[in-house]
């Protein structure tokens, strides 16, 4: 069910001013890819151009092609609704429904897309509690408020939200910045296991992160503020790590950058 | 108020500067109050002022001059400044609240002499003006018709309205949105009430009727109702709506289901508030509704009363009786006004966004 997606030629724009610049890539089915990259590079941006969340910002569009397997996500007559169902999102801050408890932020996919049999929820509910390793935590309270949840439980419980929906593909937009070292190895090794099942895109600012949990792992840059970014390269972890081919991906990761 | 810490001292200040200064006892500014209220009563009867407000306005001066005095002589210039700012701010807050105070008192007052269970159950049919009787059961039955139908109308348009600016609108037609919104929570109930005479009674031809006066409150409700449901909206934050949007949920029902959740403790205070300030209307209820001295259940036909058109009705009618009767009624309204807000509090608290912790 993980999906491949392939992009190429790619550029965002806010209004008027260009984001990101021609990208092309593959992600594979059942990898976990991640982007690294100074601020302000275009990575968030590139990662909501893949579930059409990017138009959601006022004067937020986009040019060229992003296929899920063999469908272009930006072909006319493409529903933005439907793509997000088959392509999940975790955000940098936790954001449970506040007005929604444990539960109903699980079920909320579900239940806001019109699932009422109250078995099935709660069989999906605690499928996705487990897969986002939440459920021993929270099976006794599932009827208290999101809100009053820990930071790195929270976060999880978004992940549970976002994989309870099925979707294929899984971004995650710098998902432990938030978090404290604890939480950030839980939702690490969450990541590890969702791999399995899902085609796991991430975005992050740490770059042991980077190298821990991806396989493949690609460096964004700009070559000036106020120039769009750019893809400066995409290949396996290790050899980014080790031997990258480019100059700048070498002097970022080994902290000689500005 | 603790320690103050002093600047740092340049070399050439000897080393006399201390933290720790002599400071008033806890009790020095009730004292100083007590003493300048003790003053401004002497020098009210000294010079002969009769009015009491005056005796006030002295007591409150003397209280702030007296406060600076002391505390320069004690404490210190910066001390001093700092008492004096405070006494400020009391002084403004009992200058405030005293009218209110004496309203209420006013009311109470004079408005339970008459109100009792047949008061609040009987209508004034058959009452002769100048005898003591009758009720305000009419007034009641009008006002909760007429305010009931016109929140009825405002509420899902003006919620409807702030959706579209706050969650759809861009460009010249929100602005224009925005604009009349704004010209609307200008208008003077009176306007309001002879825009629906002209086109609901005279071009139309209708009788007077409780809908009538409905229609102008509606007009009034309309713009308190976008403005606070506006701002309610904007608070929601952006990510909720991003969260949904993820999850492959539609728009309209992320604003249905996630973001008017979210908001709708603030929604209700609004709206409760609006409800508020349209019960005291009376201007459009004497020109669409007329008032009328007996029950009529019916909105759509014929006079009703309403609380405020009552009380305005009673003083007209310049004898005790009727006095009484008006102050009663205005202490039933304030009573009805109050009740809603606190009802609009408990709800905006039930409802709001749970902690859990």
């Amino acid at each position: 069910m993980a999906k491949r997606i392939d992009v190429s030629g790619l550029s965002a724009y806010y209004s008027n001013h260009k984001a990101i610049d021609d990208i092309s890539m593959t992600v594979e089915p059942r990898s976990v890819t991640a982007f690294i990259g100074p601020s302000g590079c275009g990575k968030s941006t590139f990662l909501r151009t893949l579930n059409r969340m990017h138009e959601v910002t006022p004067g937020g569009r986009v040019e060229g092609k992003v296929m899920l397997d063999d469908e272009n996500l930006y072909a006319s007559g493409v529903d933005p609704v439907a793509v997000r169902r088959t392509v999940g999102m975790v955000f940098q801050r936790p954001n449970p429904f506040p007005t929604m408890s444990i539960f109903d932020n699980v079920a909320a996919g579900l239940k806001l897309n019109g699932m009422r049999r109250k078995s099935e929820l709660e069989n999906v509910v605690e499928k996705s509690l487990k897969g986002a390793n939440l459920w021993n935590e929270v099976k006794d309270r599932l009827n208290k408020p999101g809100s009053g949840l820990s930071g790195g439980q929270q976060q999880r419980l978004c992940i549970a939200r976002a994989i309870a929906v099925e979707p294929q593909v899984l971004l995650m937009d710098e998902p432990c910045s938030a978090l404290d070292p604890i939480s950030t190895l839980a939702i690490e090794d969450l990541i590890g296991e969702l791999k399995a099942r899902f085609t796991i895109v991430i975005v992050t600012h740490n770059m042991q992160q980077a190298a821990r949990v991806s396989d493949r792992t690609a460096f964004f840059n700009l070559s000036a503020i106020g120039q769009p970014g750019k893809l400066i390269e995409l290949d396996d972890t290790e050899r980014i790590f080790s031997n990258p081919s480019v100059q700048a991906t070498e002097d970022y990761i080994s902290g000689r950058f500005g | 108020m603790s320690h103050t810490i002093a600047d740092k001292a340049p070399a050439a200040v000897p080393a006399t500067r201390r933290l720790s200064q002599r400071r008033m006892p806890r009790w020095a500014p009730a004292a100083i109050a007590a003493a300048a209220i003790l003053l401004g009563i002497g020098i009210g009867l000294a010079a002969g002022l009769e009015s009491r407000i005056q005796w006030g306005m002295i007591a409150l001066l003397l209280f702030v001059a007296g406060t600076y005095a002391v505390t320069t002589a004690v404490e210190g210039r910066r001390q001093a400044k700092d008492r004096v700012v405070t006494s400020i701010v009391w002084a403004c807050f009992i200058v405030a609240i005293v009218p209110l105070y004496s309203l209420i008192a006013t009311t109470i007052s004079k408005g339970l002499k008459v109100l009792n269970g047949d008061f609040l159950s009987h209508s004034m049919g058959g009452v002769i003006t100048i005898q003591p009787g009758g009720g305000i059961y009419h007034a009641i039955i009008g006002t909760i018709e007429q305010v009931g139908i016109a929140t009825l109308i405002a509420t899902p348009i003006g919620l409807l309205t702030a959706v579209y600016l706050v969650e759809y609108g861009k460009g010249k037609l929100a602005k224009a949105v925005t604009f009349f919104v704004d010209v609307m929570t200008g208008i003077p109930s009176i306007v309001a009430g002879l825009f629906i005479l002209t086109v609901w009674v005279l071009m139309l031809g209708n009788g007077p009727s409780g809908f009538a006066g409905s229609m102008a409150l509606t007009i009034l409700m309309l713009p308190v109702v976008v403005r606070s449901t506006e701002e309610m909206l904007k608070l929601v934050p952006n990510e909720l709506r991003e969260a949904s949007l993820a999850l492959g949920v539609p728009k309209w029902r992320t604003i249905l289901k996630v973001v008017l959740p979210t908001a709708i403790g603030g929604i209700t205070t609004g709206v409760m508030l609006a409800v508020a300030r349209i019960t005291g209307e009376t201007a459009p209820i004497m020109l669409l509704v007329f008032g009328s001295q007996i029950i009529n259940n019916n909105p759509f036909e014929g006079g009703q009363s309403s609380l405020s058109y009552y009380v305005f009705e009673q003083f007209q009618n310049g004898n005790d009786a009727s006095y009484d009767r008006a102050w009663a009624a205005a202490l039933v309204l304030i009573a009805f006004v109050m009740i809603l807000n606190v009802v609009a509090r408990g709800i905006a608290r039930w409802k709001a966004p749970k902690t859990g912790r």
